[in-house]
């Protein structure tokens, strides 16, 4: 089996996982942390290499003395039982030794959690929001103020279904990676929509949970040039599995470009939102963001799962009046899995689902929800 | 007193046969039994779901199981075996055993016992049939997370009344038995003579009153939050769903030592029998265990470095989590110290405790690595904490449990446990063990996150081997059925002490221990 | 008699418990469906009620009679001692999951809410000075002031305390009169608190526009009052059972633990009140 034979192969490494950080390029990881790329995340790796000695220092003189009582102190060889039970200065020496030991654990460890809780005179920050199941960046300080988007799993299901064959990012890729210059001080501030994830970039040695309502922060720099790869790591419902997260970390010069770029597309979705769209074209861009957004839920053929996710086929409230249904989109429905889409998408994306569903399936109401019903939605 | 008649005093009106018996029963003997045979079907149930779980990630990619489905399994898997299987498999014992080892006739409150063991099977009523109800069993993880847990349909329900009904047994069995080791101790067995069995459980039992009743607590919050617009762990009413991780580990992180002290108690039983020598260091066991108790209560906040503390937060959860080790090393020590230079011989229950002090150890270490907050920040959530916890509660608490078991079965049915079988089952549990949750560590440090059915494809290599591993675990404890059955029908008649360096009261009353036992207590010198 | 003594009680199999279980069950049940609007809910819900009700009276009935009967010894009233002492505490822990949440909002949620990148990004003008129901609060309410009602309802309970203990006197003398007539004083001092409570809720409701339902504020308010009401029901409930017994003649100056298990009890709730009054309606 081939499991068997890589395994057997891998174990040389084993004994090599230290060093491993040395030849830190040869792609992801296997037994160790990720090869750390900032500073912080050096740290870490180092102490963790330290505990780890140390722990293995104590298990061998531990389970030495064990082992050599159990095979010389048997009573099939012929040992008698010996009757001490006390002995006051041993008993306080091994109190007060493991206390040494823990105290030179703490000392690197208390550098490192106060080097990693300063966040402050970051070169760009950007606002993290975890949506089931997606993130949200939103460019707040420093170049490049003002971008936002979206970025979802881009593994397509027919790989997660095995249905064709998997790629070499299999469920640890995005379709808009998040983008920031090396050597630069990036502060992360993390929140969330509905539920709690947590944005994790192991090769930043960053992990921050992302807690609906309130705002937490993190940082890396690193001079690294490269693509890093994290995922959602606080479960937060179905589709927990499928949030990663991918960061570019490139250049001076193609950051501006990048900036640049992403200026471009956002002049060009605004005019999107303030036009009107013909109703063949709101249901064609609804369709991909109904894919992109809602079908994990209610489903390709709009049936949904019920009773948890109720069908949009057919449903009173699609069919119903539109400014009920832009309600339930822009706000959600408190303690259920309705996410309030709000926040997520522009108005443009939310007229066409909008439309999609209320013109797909058995649904024809032939009418068309434009953006500027959403812009009024949103201030009602 | 003329109420009193002779024939209540001594003689004993037949209790009602079948399983009447068995409804209605006062005797710790009889409830005991009930309490492990519960437990250990739900053991079975929760290692189904496991194994369910271990299919699923046997490759990349959904095979067997849709997400949601997978949730509820891990969430399931982690009540059932935490709530069903491992603490009433320890009640159990201390039902058998403390009364036995104090010289008492029965526990303090016989009947009271007897309803603490019949909430349980409601309980589990409630919380296995929550699967099949509309929207399914709860997904949010066994530790019940908010807002998470708030979105759940009525599945969450369920399983927080059964925890409501799971608390309440616990709290009324911790109170009998911390009546039972005060209060009904034989004639000159003072405190600093019982059994160390019978002071962890002492110190366990203190430790179940102080912290079931804010986990009912919290999950009442969760439910008024889900259908009585409370806005407890919601910012937009000004609550806070990190407060909900507050209140959940200043139970949880007690409630995992709840999981492990009688099991302390249990290994210490064994070691000095099959050395044949005194325990080392009674005392520092005891200030130990009490150590490890209190400051259990004073560093919760360990599972929560990632959800972003102020600076001080971390430190000093940090600092006061690693001062555990202090205490927990003194118990292992003396164990060893137990062991050396003694006369050891190596039949199943030692075996068993040996190896539980091995592989226990382990994971006590990776703990203190989860410990450190700056490492925790990067295994936090990922397969290295399942590898910590699965080794501490598997080959912790589950092995001293079987450890147990292989020691008192003798005293249970009479018979001795078959060797060949019983080491047949450590081996092969040891090695299974191993190979199912050593890969863990592996997956956790490279980057793999828990609770999720699919996984990048670096990780797919320990996956498969872990599921080999839990496949082969999981069939090795079907020996353990058959030792059991064994025992109850064939096999060599046990003597009143069996092992031959068993020291305590239990040991002076036949094998099987009669049903009634120490009417009158005995006076221990 | 020492014969007697020197051997522990323990009861004969009973059926009791295993009434207790299934009731529990189907109060589970009951209530798992009734929250999810399932028409049985209610219906089985109170089934399991019932079977609770009938079993406490038959659990605690048997106890009494062995009570009464002279059963149980010095040992078995010590143990009654210790339970009835954990089993308080276990109540304490109870409310201190409710009160520490409370303190956590205050001190730490609510504050933190309503400053630093909290209040900048995410609750533009959000003011958390307490009383607070959030920063989404749409509606205002009035905060339940602490001296009116729940003043006088703190001196009620803290009369109600002396009156027990009046009551206890009365019974180690021997005056029946006394132990009768303070445990219906008591009692009635309960009733009226709960009266009271009754209305301060629906003053609240009705004119303070304050809901459970109003923010962090009316979570706190109406589960730690609340659970306090409940407490006092039982507490009341026990007494009354105990003036029960007090008039069918039962309880000797020097055997009586009913009693004084209840009254226990009774000053517990007492203590929670007081604690309550300063932390939820005072300060
Ligand atoms: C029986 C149960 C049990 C036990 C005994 C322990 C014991 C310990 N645990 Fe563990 N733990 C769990 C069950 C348990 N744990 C569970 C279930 C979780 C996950 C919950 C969830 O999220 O679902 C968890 C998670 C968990 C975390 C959070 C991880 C995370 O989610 O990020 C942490 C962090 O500090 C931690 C720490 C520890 C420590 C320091 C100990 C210590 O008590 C260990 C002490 C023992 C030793 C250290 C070994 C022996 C000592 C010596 C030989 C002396 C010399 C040693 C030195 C000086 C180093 N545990
Ligand atoms: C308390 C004790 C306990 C015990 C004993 C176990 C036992 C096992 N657990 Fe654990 N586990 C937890 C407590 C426990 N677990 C907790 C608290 C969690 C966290 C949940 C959460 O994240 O919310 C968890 C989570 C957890 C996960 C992570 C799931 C995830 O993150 O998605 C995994 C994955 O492998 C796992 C595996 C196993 C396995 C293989 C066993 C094995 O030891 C089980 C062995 C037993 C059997 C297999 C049953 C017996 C045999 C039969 C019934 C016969 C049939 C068998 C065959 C045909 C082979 N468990
Ligand atoms: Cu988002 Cu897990
Ligand atoms: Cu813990």
């Amino acid at each position: 089996m081939s499991h068997a034979v890589r395994i057997a192969a891998a174990a040389p490494a084993l004994t090599l996982a230290l060093p491993q950080r040395v030849m830190a390029d040869v792609g992801p990881s296997r037994f160790n942390l990720q090869p750390p790329v900032t500073e912080i995340a050096a740290h870490i790796y180092d102490m963790h290499t330290l505990m780890l000695l140390l722990c293995l220092l104590i298990f061998i003189g531990v389970f030495g003395v064990m082992f050599w009582a159990v095979i010389h102190h048997r009573k099939s060889r012929g040992a008698t039982a010996a009757h001490f039970h006390e002995n006051t200065a041993v008993e306080i020496a091994w109190t007060v030794a493991p206390v040494l030991i823990l105290l030179g654990m703490a000392w690197p460890a208390t550098r490192t959690v106060i080097a990693m809780k300063d966040t402050s005179e970051a070169d760009i920050t950007v606002k993290v929001t975890g949506y089931q199941w997606k993130w949200g960046y939103d460019y707040l300080q420093g170049e490049g103020e003002g971008i936002r988007f979206l970025s979802a799993l881009s593994t397509p299901r027919d790989q997660i279904e095995g249905k064709a064959p998997k790629g070499e990012n299999y469920l640890v890729e995005v379709d808009n990676p998040m983008v920031v210059p090396a050597g630069k001080k990036i502060r992360v501030i993390t929140t969330a929509n509905d539920v709690i994830h947590a944005w994790w970039v192991p090769a930043f040695g960053a992990k921050q949970d992302a807690i609906p309502g309130f705002i937490r922060d993190t940082w890396f720099r690193t001079d690294k040039e490269g693509v890093y790869r994290g995922s959602c790591a606080e479960l937060c419902g179905r589709e927990h599995a499928f949030m990663p997260i991918e960061v570019h970390v490139v250049s001076a010069e193609a950051y501006t470009a990048w900036v640049a770029k992403q200026r471009a597309g956002a002049a060009a979705l605004s005019a999107d939102d303030s036009r009107e769209w013909a109703l063949a074209e709101l249901v064609a861009r609804g369709q991909k963001v109904f894919a992109a957004n809602c079908q994990a839920c209610h489903q390709e053929n709009g049936k949904g799962l019920p009773p948890a996710f109720p069908p949009l086929d057919g449903s009173a409230l699609v069919l119903g009046d539109k400014n009920g249904q832009i309600d339930v989109v822009l706000h959600g429905r408190p303690g259920t899995a309705m996410a309030a889409f709000g926040p997520q998408l522009s108005d443009a994306d939310l007229a066409a689902v909008i439309t999609y569903t209320r013109n797909s399936w058995s649904n024809a109401t032939g009418e068309a929800v434009q953006p500027a019903d959403i812009k009024a939605g949103r201030k009602g | 007193m003329a109420a009193v008649t002779p024939e209540q005093l001594h003689g004993h009106p037949h209790p009602p046969a079948g399983l009447m018996r068995w409804v209605t029963t006062t005797n710790h003997k009889d409830i005991g039994t009930m309490y492990l045979l519960f437990s250990f079907v739900m053991f079975l149930s929760g290692g189904v779901m496991a194994l369910t779980i271990r299919s699923e990630l046997f490759q990349p990619g959904l095979q067997i199981v849709q997400p949601e489905f997978f949730n509820q399994l891990t969430t399931m898997h982690g009540l059932v075996m935490v709530f069903g299987a491992i603490m009433p498999a320890f009640v159990g014992f201390a039902n058998w055993m403390i009364p036995l080892m104090i010289g008492a006739s029965d526990m303090a409150f016989a009947r009271m016992n007897n309803w603490s063991f019949w909430l349980l099977p409601p309980a589990a009523i409630l919380l296995l049939g929550s699967f099949f109800v509309p929207g399914g069993a709860t997904a949010a993880g066994w530790t019940l997370y908010a807002p998470l847990s708030v979105q759940m349909g009525m599945g969450m329900d369920m399983a927080i009344f059964a925890i409501h009904i799971m608390g309440l047994s616990s709290i009324m069995g911790a109170i009998n038995i911390i009546v039972t080791v005060l209060n009904m101790r034989a004639p000159g067995m003072t405190l600093m003579k019982m059994p160390l069995f019978c002071w962890t459980w002492l110190i366990t039992a203190y430790l179940l009153i102080a912290v079931m009743p804010v986990l009912a607590g919290a999950v009442t919050m969760i439910l008024t939050d889900r259908h009585f617009g409370t806005s407890f762990f919601n910012a937009a009413g000004g609550g806070d769903p990190v407060m909900y991780q507050h209140i959940f580990w200043f139970f949880g992180h007690p409630e995992v030592y709840i999981m492990i002290l009688p099991a302390f108690g249990i290994v210490s039983q064994i070691i000095p029998t099959f050395a044949r020598k005194p325990l080392f260091g009674y005392a520092s066991m005891v200030y130990a265990t009490a150590s490890i108790a209190i400051l259990s209560f004073m560093v919760w906040a360990h599972h929560m470095f990632s959800t972003g503390m102020p600076v001080v937060g971390q430190l000093y959860f940090m600092y006061a989590t690693m001062l555990i080790a202090v205490p927990t090393g003194v118990k292992v020590f003396n164990w060893v110290a137990t062991m050396w230079r003694g006369a050891l011989s190596f039949e199943t229950p030692m075996l068993w405790a040996t190896g539980f002090i091995f592989v226990f150890t382990i994971g006590g270490f990776t703990g203190l690595i989860c410990a450190i907050a700056p490492i925790d920040i990067q295994i936090h959530d990922t397969y290295y904490v399942v590898a910590h916890f699965h080794y501490v509660l598997v080959a912790g608490s589950l092995f001293a449990l079987f450890a147990g078991a292989y020691f008192w079965l003798p005293k249970w049915t009479g018979r001795m446990p078959d060797e060949r079988l019983g080491k047949l089952h450590f081996w092969s549990s040891m090695v299974f063990f191993n190979i199912t949750f050593f890969p863990m560590h592996f997956l956790g440090l490279a980057g793999m996150p828990r609770r999720i059915p699919d996984y990048a494809l670096q990780f797919a290599d320990f996956n498969a081997l872990a599921t080999v591993g839990a496949f082969g675990f999981g069939l090795s404890q079907l020996i353990f059925i058959a030792v059991v059955v064994k025992s109850m029908r064939a096999g060599e008649r046990a003597a009143a002490k069996p092992w031959e360096g068993a020291e305590g009261l239990e040991w002076t009353v036949p094998s099987p221990a009669p049903h009634h036992t120490f009417e009158h207590p005995p006076v221990v010198a | 008699m020492t014969e007697a003594l020197e051997r522990y009680f323990v009861p004969e199999p009973s059926k009791f418990p295993i009434f207790g279980s299934v009731a529990l069950l189907l109060f589970g049940t009951g209530a798992a469906l009734w929250v999810n609007h399932v028409p049985a809910g209610p219906w089985v819900f109170f089934a399991g009620i019932a079977i609770l009700i009938y079993m406490l009276f038959g659990w605690f009935g048997t106890v009494v009679r062995e009570s009464e009967s002279g059963k149980y010894g010095h040992q078995v009233d010590t143990a009654f001692r210790w339970s009835m002492g954990w089993f308080i505490f276990s109540e304490v822990m109870f409310f201190a999951a409710f009160f520490g949440a409370l303190f956590y909002v205050r001190v730490l949620a609510v504050p933190a809410l309503s400053s630093g990148d909290n209040l900048s990004l995410l609750w533009q003008g959000y003011n958390g000075a307490w009383p607070n129901a959030g920063p989404n609060a749409a509606e205002n309410f009035t905060p339940m002031g602490a001296w009116g009602i729940p003043a006088i309802n703190t001196l009620i309970l803290l009369s109600s305390g002396a009156t027990l203990t009046w009551a206890h006197y009365g019974l180690l003398k021997g005056n029946r009169g006394q132990l009768k007539l303070g445990l219906l004083v008591t009692i009635l001092l309960g009733a009226v608190f709960l009266a009271l409570q009754a209305y301060e809720y629906i003053h609240a409701y009705a004119e303070l526009n304050l809901r459970l339902d109003t923010g962090i504020y009316g979570s706190t308010f109406f589960m730690l009052t609340g659970f306090h009401g409940m407490h006092v029901t039982v507490g009341a409930i026990m007494l009354t059972v105990m003036l029960a017994r007090a008039m069918a003649g039962h309880f000797t100056p020097d055997s009586h633990f009913g009693f004084e298990a209840a009254a226990w009890y009774w000053h517990f709730v007492d203590v929670v009140w007081l604690f309550l009054f300063v932390v939820v309606y005072w300060l």
